[in-house]
């Protein structure tokens, strides 16, 4: 048998595979998929279980310790046989939940955390990563034989692992990725392995045959062979094979590969019943041979690799053909393994990791689902080349070092990390995301600890010194004799500790905290996924029941209305105490009463099952009590937001309003100021052109010169106005309070106010009254009173007009009353006339701004004081209200000033 | 006979302004300060044409514009409308009620006299 002949044989072998994969697919694809469906097909699948490792490795253990190598069947056998509802109901919540891996399960139990899920995914990459190296270098292994063999030198291990991880790569993204169905079934993948399974127990099979009938001589012969080898006299350790059946058990539920063919691909609940017995007796004739292997592969080539007499033992009797056949069952245990792991790791990678990421990144750019769908294709395939990478990259560095049963368990007690919250999940409904995720990290560290970095060897990760006396010589920390428990055996050691603390993180912190609306919601999903009849527990009337009822409606109502309701409605009944009789006309006004909290509907459900006398369990209507009451909390918390969020809103528009009538305001203010400015640059322009042009008289020139004068002085007036007008406002103002008597202020007003040419006015002023001393800034409250002159010259519009000015004294308080004796403002202006260019379009022709009023009304800010205009008077009618003494706050705040006017 | 131009200005030095430099190149020029009352002043003396200010006592411009557009009589009336105030939208609100013609406060004397003759041609 030449090297180049068992390859060409390999790549058949794989092309066959192919071919079965593509005419699989299509069967499924055409609806033809009854055969694909079988529950053997199934069960076959489930054989990925059986990889290399059982291949060659179980030969290997029995030559090494005797009969443990069972323990990695009986396991499987007792979960398949004794847990067979287990499985069910992994199954069925599979199907409900639409989960995609043993990652998914997790995160969707609890809550639907991503994060979970990502801390899931870590152990699972951590943890299967040695496994898949692990039949890479059974694969080179294998080839190696066959070349020493046939006298072949120079195929490097190293060559050949390559290029299977390079190949199942390209087998497992071409039919691990064809589709990214919800359920994530792979018929052609699932076929594949299937026929696998059937090569590797063919081949296993066929060998033992050989051995015993072939080279030793039949089955007495071969028992007597067997008691004469060391294979009889190992003791069976109690505590490794406890914990190895543990182990096992919980692989076969917790390896992500094994959760990919169980759960995942099931296609139909009911193949579990086929599993249950043909798994089991699957395991049982793949492991019938072993011992006599083992016992034969001892006697007749002492010295060699046990791990290897599977092959050895064909070929050294010159059975070329059947070591061929047992080449292409070891083959085929480390592709199926490693494709399904390769498929289940990646799908786990790619929605848990690296798709959330994705999704963050280019948040708002995916929302095309061509895009996501790429992205999903891509994110597999990347997922599957890293996988399948990382498997190698293990491989290259760990050398092949260890016995393969050893890795192989190594990775069980990785997994097997995930139990507590997987089974918790299942059976525990206060079972929470922060107890489950404390459990797994626990238990991971542990396991990493004292497991996993030592099982790299004396100077691999820790050293000598640290394995033996503990890091900086703590000897409680000992990697392998963890706080004292010394004499045990590493697996055993390991796989205690890990899986104690796991288990109390888990349960303790579960019992510390408060499960979420959410988490509450997926533990009731998945607890009772099964009809609540397979839990029965009837209500057979009595006391008690009208004491759980008790306890459940304080749930919903509160303790207090609850024993309440409960005391009269046993009063009613002529009873003493607080427990009345579950009577119909009780439970229906129970109902009502609850119908209130739960509504109609959950009420009805509640109390129909009690009335009806239907199976029911106390703890589900506990349960029913709890959510109703934590989602009603919620939603309280939710109105309370959205409470919050209206009034926000509210605040906001007021906000909007209020801006955009600033903006308005500030429109019409330039506007204004356009046209104040504009009207005597005009008339300045316009008589400025014409006395340019010449040909005037003499009397021309100089009116028009005047009109050019006038105008400029109204254009430097406004501006004025307008300097002293921002001024005020910005409360930039520094006011120089001064002793002087109203009389003389008002005298100056006067003074100015004809100055600027309102000659026909006549002033009637109160003499008497005037007679008071101010302290205040009279230059600014003089300012004030020539505009109300002023004003009253220009619009005051009697035939004689008369201003009258009164002032008294009123307490400390100065007022003067500015009345004239034209027809007023208009009611319809009275609102505006203290705003900037008060004076619109409609209102008034004659010269000045509109700032007059807007000015008075700053300035008396300033002095303390108010100006009022009073529409009950028969002309105009100004009111000014001011302190005799102005006070002058240390730190004068314009705002406040003005926010009490306002 | 000379042409006639209705000056509908509220600001006396502004009239004054207009009235010269229209009436120096034959025109004839009455004026009328208050918006409220403009659109009777127009029916009666009907003008040549008008120069209409935009903001007015009582009444403004763009109003009164409205109103003339709407008298089958005053429909074609040339209407050259002033403002003071700078606003775009004033001009896009009086083109859509349809002015003739358009200035802005300042304004060169030469220009208005060219709005004018080209809208009733020469006194």
């Amino acid at each position: 048998m030449t090297l180049d002949l068992l390859i060409f044989v390999a790549l058949l072998y794989v092309c066959l595979l192919f071919g079965i994969a593509f005419a699989a697919e299509r069967r499924a694809r055409t609806g033809r998929n009854a055969w694909v469906r079988s529950p053997f097909v199934y069960t076959l699948s489930l054989s990925v279980y059986c990889t290399a490792w059982t291949f060659y490795g179980a030969v290997g253990s029995a030559a090494r310790s005797g009969l443990e190598y069972l323990t990695i069947y009986l396991g499987p056998t007792l979960v398949f046989i004794g847990w067979w509802w287990l499985l069910r109901k992994l199954v069925r919540i599979g199907r409900a939940q639409r989960i995609t891996s043993i990652a998914d399960l997790l995160s969707a139990r609890y809550g639907k955390s991503n994060g979970l899920a990502v801390l899931v995914v870590l152990l699972a990459v951590v943890g299967t990563t040695p496994y898949i190296a692990l039949q890479l270098q059974s694969v080179s292994l294998a080839v190696e034989v066959f070349a020493m063999n046939g006298g072949a030198t120079g195929v490097s291990q190293g060559v050949t692992a390559f290029w299977t991880a390079a190949g199942l790569a390209v087998f497992t993204v071409i039919f691990g990725t064809r589709n990214l169905d919800a359920n994530e079934r792979h018929h052609g993948v699932v076929m594949a392995i299937a026929v696998e399974a059937v090569v590797k127990l063919v081949a296993l099979l066929a060998i033992g045959i050989f051995v015993v009938w072939g080279l030793t001589g039949g089955v007495g012969a071969t028992m007597d062979l067997i008691d004469a080898s060391p294979i009889a006299s190992w003791q069976v350790d109690g505590g490794r094979w406890f914990v190895l059946i543990l182990l096992s058990g919980a692989a076969v539920l917790t390896l992500p590969r094994m959760f990919q063919v169980l759960v995942v691909e099931n296609a139909d609940e009911r193949h579990l019943a086929t599993a249950a017995w043909a798994f089991p007796l699957y395991l049982l004739l793949i492991s019938l041979f072993v011992v006599p292997i083992a016992a034969v592969g001892l006697a007749r080539m002492p010295g060699t690799n046990p791990d290897l007499f599977v092959l050895t033992l064909p070929l050294a009797e010159g059975q070329d053909l059947l070591a061929t056949l047992a080449f292409l069952g070891g083959f085929s245990s480390a592709t199926s393994m490693v494709i399904v792991a390769a498929i289940a790791l990646s799908t786990m990678l790619s929605n848990h990791m690296i798709m959330p990421l994705w999704l963050s990144l280019s948040s708002g750019g995916a929302s095309v689902s061509g895009d996501v769908r790429r992205a999903m294709l891509l994110s597999r395939r990347v997922s599957i080349a890293a996988v399948l990478g990382l498997g190698y990259l293990y491989y290259l560095v760990s050398g092949g070092a260890e016995a393969l049963a050893a890795i192989g368990l190594i990775s069980f007690a990785g997994v097997a990390q995930i139990m507590p919250a997987l089974i918790g999940g299942l059976f525990w409904r206060g079972a929470t995301r922060k107890g489950a995720a404390a459990g797994l990290v626990g238990g991971f560290v542990v396991w990493a600890y004292t497991l996993f970095l030592p099982s790299f060897g004396p100077d691999g990760v820790f050293s000598a010194t640290t394995l033996a006396q503990g890091p900086l010589g703590l000897g409680a920390l000992r990697p392998q004799a963890l706080f004292g428990l010394e004499g045990l055996d590493p697996l055993v050691h390991a796989t205690l500790w890990s899986l104690v603390i796991n288990t109390g993180l888990f349960l303790s912190v579960s019992l510390a905290t408060f499960p979420t609306p959410m988490e509450r919601l997926q533990g009731a999903e998945f607890v009772n996924v099964f009809d609540r009849s397979s839990i029965p527990r009837v209500w057979s009337g009595g006391r008690a029941e009208a004491e759980d009822l008790l306890v459940m409606t304080q749930r919903i109502l509160g303790a207090e209305e609850a024993t309440g309701f409960f005391s009269a409605a046993t009063r009613r009944q002529g009873k003493l105490g607080y427990l009345p009789d579950p009577t119909p006309e009780f439970l229906t006004e129970l109902e009502r009463v609850l119908a209130g909290s739960v509504g109609a509907g959950t009420a009805h459900a509640m109390i129909a099952q009690v009335h009806g006398g239907a199976s029911i369990s106390v703890s589900d209507l506990m349960a029913v009590a709890d959510e109703t009451a934590q989602i009603m909390e919620y939603s309280t918390q939710l109105e309370a937001k959205s409470a919050e969020l209206e009034a926000t809103a509210q605040e906001l528009r007021r906000a909007n309003d209020k801006l955009t009538q600033l903006s308005i305001q500030k429109d019409a203010f330039l506007s204004q100021i356009s046209h104040e400015l504009r009207t005597p640059m005009t008339s300045i322009r316009a008589f400025s052109e014409i006395l340019l042009a010449g040909g005037l008289s003499q009397t021309e020139t100089e009116r028009y010169s005047r009109i050019i004068q006038d105008e400029s002085i109204r254009l430097t007036r406004l501006l004025d106005d307008l300097l002293d007008l921002s001024v005020l406002e910005n409360g930039q103002v520094v006011l120089n309070p001064q002793v002087e008597r109203l009389s003389a202020v008002l005298d100056r007003a006067v003074a100015a106010a004809s100055a600027a040419g309102e000659g026909a006015l006549v002033l009637r002023r109160d003499e008497a009254g005037e007679a008071i001393e101010v302290d205040t800034d009279t230059g600014r409250l003089s300012q004030v009173f020539i505009n109300l002159i002023s004003n009253a010259a220009k619009y005051c519009d009697a035939d004689r007009p008369v201003l009258r000015i009164a002032a008294r004294l009123d307490g400390e308080t100065v007022e003067v009353d500015f009345f004239d004796n034209g027809s007023g403002i208009p009611v319809a202006g009275q609102g505006l006339i203290f705003e900037k260019f008060a004076r619109m379009e409609t209102t008034s022709g004659a010269g000045g701004a509109g700032l007059g009023l807007a000015i008075c009304r700053e300035i008396m800010d300033r002095l303390g004081g108010s100006i009022a205009y009073l529409p009950e008077a028969e002309g105009a009618a100004f009111r000014l209200r001011f302190p005799r003494r102005l006070s002058q706050p240390d730190a004068p705040d314009p705002r406040r000033a003005r926010a009490a006017v306002a | 006979m000379a042409k006639t131009v209705l000056l509908v200005e509220d600001e006396p030095n502004i009239v004054e302004a207009i009235g010269f430099i229209l009436s120096r190149s034959g025109y004839q020029v009455h004026s009328h300060g208050d918006g409220a009352t403009a659109v009777q002043t127009v029916r009666r003396e009907a003008p040549d044409m008008l120069i209409l200010d935009l903001m007015l006592p009582n009444r403004g411009g763009l109003e009164i514009l409205r109103d003339l557009r709407a008298d089958p009589d005053l429909k074609s009336l040339p209407v050259l409308m002033l403002t003071a105030r700078g606003q775009k939208k004033d001009r896009e609100q009086a083109e859509l009620f349809g002015v003739s013609a358009f200035m802005s406060k300042p304004f060169a004397n030469g220009d208005v006299l060219e709005r004018v003759r080209a809208l009733i041609g020469e006194a």
